[in-house]
């Protein structure tokens, strides 16, 4: 069971997730820094680890629209924490999976700041208002990746498998 | 039942006779092209070689295009040795599609790509920017990837999981009434189908406006497709495709083009008649939220952008320059011009064109994408006010998360700027 840290309405832009003047940070290992930077006050509580792995980052329809950015992923997947949105980008969501960050589609989810979910299999269980949403199930062919532990160890397995 | 471009290009690339929306497939990449953040694709690939005992290797350079534009002339150490070490693997790999930050040869990716005859239609193109939709102009299957993504092309020269999407169809129809274009069309559409309306879709585009469209008003339609979420804006390549390509891009082996089946399924068909249409703006801060001129003419604009992927080609130019010749940019108000390539640049100045935009008080700049993202040139301050050509207007997406963005026209822009209130052009 993991906290909902902030609940978000629809289309976030990877502008808000990962401002573009911070482009020129690429390293995983460097962009967490960086998230949702102009949200002052949460990006400062991300920073001082205010929040345990797991937790939450609730969105509405559309969330990580806008640009490629890989920075958006990696910047979220380094404070260890889950999505849970209504609908997701389509970049983002691929990024999402390529990078191994955990994001969960649920079209009916509601959830406020400070509820505890908990993600299943196939659902999402608000264990505060006591409710049950299903989750929209990935592609299969995404499982693929996700199973290898992300694009470059699937991508790794295919190229010895050609060699 | 037949087949839309779409799902006739991915068929070809994948090697089967037919596909469907909903399937699975891992088409081979015709092009492959990256900006500045090649730098993390680099990273990236040496990642996927780490352990295998291979050399890193990309699977075929000819295949893959670099060009540099977001930030240049770098605006950072960090930018310029990333740029550094992306010149080294260019080097190393012999990758001849290489645009350096240059005043010849040089611009924004996706006029480069057009330009140079690196995108011919039937292809399948990805690319680490969202804007890669533009492509689909030309008639190409384009779509944005992410680093990683990138990296896993380069290694395997196909993209190995594309779904295949459905794909709306749209027509539109009528002439455009004067002072009114493609950016006006597509900032309706993107209205009308919401941010999200066509997520993971692919926008066809018919009927007598676009076969009518030059290509240059193809690619700001194309461009901006993502902003209605989708995976890919496409104009099926005809006479004027063709056109483009020999005259402009000076291509001279065949161009086979793909059309779509007379009877291939789509999802939605959304009718348009732009002989009414008046200019359209988005509004702070999201793309959607677009209104006609007069509902926000009079907002006071301490900065106006002509320039970006979307609206910085010679016909954009000439545009503003035919409004602004003789007249003054406003007090208070400030003009930048970027020209989306340095080819546009040489003409523009060629016909006189970059002459009458200075005069008149713009500050014409380098190509690139300047204040597009707001890592570079052209900041706001805060609280400031844009009107810009471009095609985002997120909260902070020029450089400022309490200014604010409009989008429009370059005759809005160049209408406005005279004004320094946002302005119809058409009086
Ligand atoms: S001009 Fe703007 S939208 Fe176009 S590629 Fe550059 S940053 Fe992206």
């Amino acid at each position: 069971m993991s906290k909902v840290i902030i609940a978000l309405g629809n289309d976030i832009s990877t502008d808000d997730i990962y401002p573009g003047r911070f482009m020129a940070t690429v390293l995983p290992t460097e962009t967490p820094q960086f998230a949702f930077f102009d949200r002052t006050e949460f990006n400062a509580q991300l920073k001082a680890k205010a929040f345990p792995p797991g937790s939450i980052i609730v969105g509405g329809e559309n969330f990580g629209c806008g640009s490629s950015r890989e920075q958006a992923c990696s910047t979220l997947k380094g404070h260890d924490v889950a999505v849970v949105a209504k609908s997701i980008a389509r970049i983002f969501l691929q990024n999402s999976i390529n990078l191994g960050l955990q994001v969960v589609i649920c079209p009916t989810l509601e959830a406020c700041e400070g509820d505890d979910l908990e993600i299943t299999a196939d659902q999402v269980v608000n264990k505060t208002t006591g409710k049950i949403y299903d989750q929209v199930k990935l592609p299969a062919a995404r499982k693929g990746i996700m199973d290898a532990g992300g694009l470059i160890p699937y991508t790794r397995a295919r190229l010895m498998a050609r060699a | 039942m037949g087949m839309t471009v779409v799902e006739k290009i991915l068929a070809r690339a994948a090697g089967q006779a037919t596909v469907k929306v909903g399937d699975v497939v891992e088409p081979k990449v015709d092009l492959a092209m990256s900006h500045e953040n090649a730098a993390l694709v680099i990273n990236q690939h040496k990642e996927v070689f780490e352990g295998t005992g291979l050399a890193p290797k990309v699977w075929d350079p000819s295949r893959i295009a670099i060009i540099f534009d977001h930030r240049v002339p770098a605006e950072s150490p960090k930018t310029a040795t990333n740029q550094k070490k992306i010149r080294e693997f260019v080097a190393a790999h012999g990758i001849a599609k290489f645009h350096d930050v240059r005043g010849d040869v040089g611009g924004i990716c996706h006029q480069i790509l057009p330009e140079y005859g690196y995108v011919r239609p039937g292809y399948v193109v990805v690319g680490t920017d969202s804007h890669t939709t533009s492509h689909g102009a030309l008639g190409a299957f384009s779509f944005g990837i992410g680093a990683t993504e990138m990296a896993s092309v380069w290694s395997l020269g196909v993209a190995v999981n594309i779904e295949v999407p459905a794909t709306i169809k749209v027509v539109v129809k009528g002439e455009f009434p004067p002072m009114v274009g493609p950016k006006d069309l597509i900032l309706h559409l993107i209205g009308k189908l919401t941010a999200q309306g066509a997520n993971y879709k692919v926008l066809e585009f018919h009927g007598e406006t676009i076969r009518k469209m030059s290509t240059s008003g193809r690619i700001a339609i194309c461009n901006m497709s993502v902003e209605a979420g989708a995976t890919s804006g496409i104009v099926p390549g005809d006479e004027e495709t063709l056109r483009y390509l020999r005259e402009e891009a000076g291509v001279t082996e065949a161009i086979p083009c793909v059309t779509p089946d007379a009877d291939a399924d789509y999802c939605q068909v959304v009718e348009i008649d732009v002989s009414a249409l008046a200019p359209q703006i988005a509004c702070p801060h999201m793309v959607d939220n677009v209104k006609p001129v007069e509902q926000v003419a009079g907002t006071r604009v301490q900065q106006i952008v002509i320039g970006s992927c979307t609206n910085g080609r010679l016909d954009d130019l000439e545009a503003a320059a035919a409004i602004l010749r003789g007249k003054k940019v406003a007090e208070g108000t400030r003009m930048l011009v970027f020209p989306a390539s340095s080819k546009i640049f040489a003409k523009a100045l060629d016909r006189g064109i970059v002459h009458d935009l200075m005069k008149a008080g713009a500050v014409v700049m380098n190509s690139g994408c300047g204040p597009c993202l707001g890592v570079h040139e052209g900041a706001l301050g805060d609280h400031e006010v844009a009107l810009s050509t471009t095609n985002r207007n997120f909260k902070g997406r020029m450089g400022n998360p309490t200014g604010e963005v409009y989008l429009c026209s370059p005759a809005v822009a160049a209408a406005s700027a005279i004004t320094g209130v946002i302005t119809d052009p058409r009086k």
